[in-house]
């Protein structure tokens, strides 16, 4: 053979062995160093994109409160017109005093019935394994249950949970392993995959759900009937911890009471009330062998459990409907004034904020205070790559609004002369542990990004946990990408069990199995064959391409702030600003903490120079077209706060509201916001959306007009047709002009 | 990249801003350290192509004595000295074509799982089994399974975050 060839070539012949295998070393070498530098950049743009959802939708949870914070304010303060009273006391009705026995009666299933054509399950009470396996099988295979079984297993789960103690006990059996559950968000997959991966709940098999069953994903009713069918079968055996969203108001926004609507046009106003009460009645916490302390959102400095086992926990229908506060508080109201960021001193981007709680109801001003991060395995934003120490400080100020440490705060709050002190502190109890989440940094502080509960501590844990005689905590509330995530030494630990939960392949879910020697074991799973067939880099892009999308919705909805923000920096009107002064003026407007500049390629172009032309910010477009754009501009942006008062005053479901009430929502929301909204803008506005011309407006064409369109890049169909969650989408509205004998 | 005389002044603190945004994304505590299992992300993250050897050179000089951690200020100089002399450049697309090539022997195209495998687990500075079933997954056609190298090189030499 030809030794020079050979050499060449490599082969693998005995002398020349160093040689070829020393090539392929260096090879191997080669692509090694390059898939993981290529694999951090990917894991860098992942976290990125993460804390883009994340802050809009906590974005989304601080916007609710606000809304009816303002809507608490004018209750207490003014005498509305009595149209507007009218409107206010739907949302704010006074819990009817009303035996439950009447209600029971209210409830009863009995007269309605089951026609022949039904092909869904029938269930017989009491309820066995038999019957709830079949109920899974049955919502398996998308099958509805029937308006009569619903409201009998609800009223069935009713009367047993109000029979049970505020904070459930289990102690570890020698040969039991105990089941516990995250968050689920109507994804009903996700149970069906924990259920196929670890068996049904049995005597044999315990399981705690951790709260959040519904809400966004579009089977949460499904999957309270299960759960609640498990409870009923296994009373001892199945935990079910209230979580922030088993909430009526909340679930208005976030899409349950929709889907119940939807599911029982007849009947889901009666279903909707039951699960009101249910709601209220669910257990607050589970504690295992004394040991394990389970709740869905967390602690405070603050956090009693002997307090919380006394409370009579259906008091707290919702976290959005407190107790009445104390008179002194009222002057202390400057609370809601989020929008009141203009008539503060200070200059607009170090200006004080005060932000809306609502457990704190004081004012109080901006202050050095260190904020704690959102967490991403406790990681806050991405590559803020030009951002410095000191401009993250800022933003952390700024945010904060608050001077005093949390617990302080409360005492402030009180007025010991006031019989509803103890309304209030109970209240509070209850609200942080549905709320709270942990932070890395010592102390307490109110939760301002969700507007509920507080951020707490690895020191708060550590007392809490030791005044009880408690090792570890299991809580929920927020996203994890490998649907779980250890925090404050390992003394807190978060399950999160919705997977997929921003978008396809954004996490996965878990659940943990614990034996009786209390060390947590973790399952991992996510659900959906599309995402597991997806490539690393292919998942990450499409969760990436729906983060910016949702981005871009979010510059739309605020241009004209935004141009505002930009022309302060442009003086002489060249329509050109720096990238600095570009980022900047975008975080003042948005507030969400995103790490704009490295975001900015994704979404504007800048010049060789490094400035862009800021009105090209804005790169998709509504197509509604009305006379007055600033009206136009404000439905954008309170779409959500726009559907949830619709849906509140749309009382019989029919899916239409009269001209009247549209005015009236109008009216308020216009004084929510402190802006202008003229009789005639309304007016031209309802006449616009009245499709059919026949004096009422139809509540799902309107909110289906508002869908926005990306025209800045093409997705994949199915990308398309896709709900972002909470977020607008897209639509064409050729046929609506049509209709108006426009175009 | 352009670089006059201005500019060349500027330039270390604007280094120094980006060593420092990116060491804080893993500033998990708020107290100025990283966990030492973090800088090779922050290091790549930063445009750096090291290898792990030069990766445990660094973590060397800037570890704080065994503690696992990796404190800000250690990491800034070796850092900004890292970047300035352009110690790691980007492998060049040919390059690694090479590289792919000289794997495979029978010059197919495109690589065998296993054959991938082998190489990657066996030799040089090797992959866990996690990393293997990653790359595979990221890289291996849905299909057959191949890996087609050539295909993958340019499209993933392209800076992800552009």
């Amino acid at each position: 053979m030809n030794v020079s060839v050979v050499k060449e070539k490599g082969y693998l012949i005995k002398g020349l062995l160093v040689h070829s295998s020393s090539l392929a070393i260096r090879a191997a070498l080669l692509i090694q160093r390059w898939y993981r530098q290529y694999v951090a950049r990917l894991e860098m743009r992942r976290r990125c994109t993460w804390n883009i959802f994340q802050s809009i939708e906590y974005a989304g949870e601080q916007d609710q409160i606000k809304l009816y914070n303002f809507f608490g304010f004018l209750m207490d303060h003014f005498t509305p017109a009595s149209s507007e009273r009218n409107l206010i006391s739907h949302i704010f009705r006074k819990n009817e005093i009303c035996r439950d026995t009447e209600w029971e009666r209210y409830f009863c299933y009995k007269s309605i019935e089951v026609s022949d054509s039904y092909i869904g399950p029938h269930l017989t009470f009491p309820m066995t394994f038999c019957g709830v396996s079949k109920l899974v099988e049955a919502f398996k295979h998308k099958q509805q249950l029937h308006a009569r079984y619903v409201l009998q297993l609800l009223g069935e789960t009713w009367r047993l949970l109000r029979i049970l103690p505020n904070i459930s006990h289990i102690a570890a059996c020698h040969n039991k392993q105990i089941t516990i559950c995250g968050d689920l968000h109507g994804q009903l997959e996700d149970l069906l995959l924990i259920f196929y991966k670890n068996g049904l709940p049995s005597s044999e098999k315990p399981y705690v759900f951790n709260g959040d069953f519904v809400d966004r994903g579009k089977n949460s009713l499904e999957i309270l009937l299960i759960l609640f069918g498990f409870l009923l079968v296994y009373p001892n055996d199945v935990h079910l911890n209230r979580g922030n969203h088993e909430d009526h108001i909340v679930n208005l926004r976030y899409g349950f009471t929709k889907e119940v609507w939807g599911k029982y046009r007849v009947h889901g106003k009666t279903i909707l009330k039951l699960l009101q009460k249910i709601f209220s009645w669910l257990p607050l916490a589970t504690v295992i062998e004394n040991k394990v302390l389970i709740m869905h959102g967390g602690i405070s400095d603050t956090t009693d459990l002997n307090v919380i086992a006394r409370v009579d926990r259906h008091k707290y229908v919702s976290a959005l409907r407190p107790p009445k506060a104390p008179h002194h508080a009222a002057n202390g109201s400057k609370t809601w004034t989020m929008t009141d960021r203009n008539g503060e001193a200070g200059g607009p981007v170090e200006g004080r904020r005060r932000v809306c709680s609502l457990t704190y109801r004081g004012s109080a001003t901006a202050h050095r205070h260190e904020l704690p991060r959102r967490s991403l395995n406790n990681a806050p934003l991405t590559s803020p790559l030009n951002w410095s120490v000191e401009e993250e400080l800022k933003r952390r100020r700024r945010l904060a609004g608050f001077d005093q440490p949390y617990g302080e705060l409360k005492k402030s709050d009180s007025d010991p002369e006031s019989g509803e002190i103890t309304d209030m502190d109970e209240w509070k109890q209850v609200i942080d542990l549905l709320w709270s989440d942990p932070m890395p940094q010592n102390g307490c502080i109110p939760n301002e990004v969700r507007g509920g509960g507080c951020y707490w501590g690895p020191d708060v844990t550590e007392e809490v946990l030791g005044r009880h005689n408690l090792q570890l905590l299991i809580r929920s509330h927020e996203c994890k990408q490998d649907g779980y995530e250890f925090c404050h030494n390992r003394r807190v630990l978060t399950i999160f069990s919705a997977s997929n939960y921003y978008e396809v392949g954004s996490n996965r879910g878990a659940y943990i199995r614990m034996g009786p020697d209390l060390v947590p074991h973790f399952i991992q799973y996510q659900a959906s064959k599309t995402c597991r067939e997806l490539t690393l880099r292919q998942s990450v892009g499409w969760t990436e391409r729906s983060a910016l999308r949702a981005l871009r919705e979010q510059l739309f909805v605020h241009k004209s702030d935004l141009i505002s923000a930009f022309q302060e920096f442009d003086p002489n009107n060249k329509g050109m600003i720096s990238l600095r002064h570009w980022a900047s003026a975008t975080e003042r407007v948005l507030n969400l903490g995103l790490p704009w500049r490295v975001l900015r390629p994704q979404l504007i172009s800048s010049t060789q120079d490094g400035m862009v032309d800021y009105h090209r910010t804005i790169l998709i477009d509504g197509l509604f077209q009305i006379s007055d754009n600033s009206i136009l501009e404000t439905m954008y942006k309170n779409h959500s706060n726009l559907e949830t008062i619709f849906r509140i005053i749309d009382t019989d479901n029919s899916g239409l509201i009269s001209f009247e009430e549209f005015r009236q929502t109008w009216k308020l929301l216009s004084s929510h916001l402190k802006t202008e909204i003229s009789d005639k803008a309304i007016a031209d506005l309802a006449e616009s959306i009245d499709f059919n011309k026949d004096g009422s407006i139809d509540i799902n064409e309107f909110m289906e007009a508002f869908r926005l369109v990306d025209i800045s890049c093409s997705l994949p169909f199915h990308a398309q047709c896709k709900k972002s969650k909470g977020s607008l989408g897209i639509y064409t509205l050729k046929s609506i002009y049509r209709s108006w004998g426009e175009v | 990249m352009t670089e006059n005389k201005q500019s060349g002044e500027s330039i270390v603190p604007d280094l120094h801003k980006k060593i420092k945004a990116a060491f804080k994304s893993f500033d998990y505590e708020s107290n100025n350290n990283v966990d030492v299992r973090e800088i090779g992300t922050i290091i790549y993250s930063l445009g750096c192509f090291p290898t792990q050897a030069d990766l445990h050179d660094i973590i060397a000089e800037v570890e704080e004595d065994h503690t696992g951690c990796i404190p800000l200020d250690k990491f800034l100089p070796a850092m900004t000295k890292v970047l300035l002399e352009h110690k790691f450049p980007p492998i060049p697309e040919d390059l690694l074509l090479q590289a792919f090539e000289v794997l495979d022997k029978q010059k197919k195209g495109y690589l065998e799982p296993e054959e991938l495998t082998k190489h990657m687990t066996e030799e040089g500075e090797l992959f866990t089994q996690e990393e293997m079933e990653e790359m595979l997954t990221a890289l291996a056609d849905h299909k057959n399974n191949y890996v087609y190298y050539k295909d993958l090189i340019s499209q993933l030499t392209i800076d992800p975050d552009l």
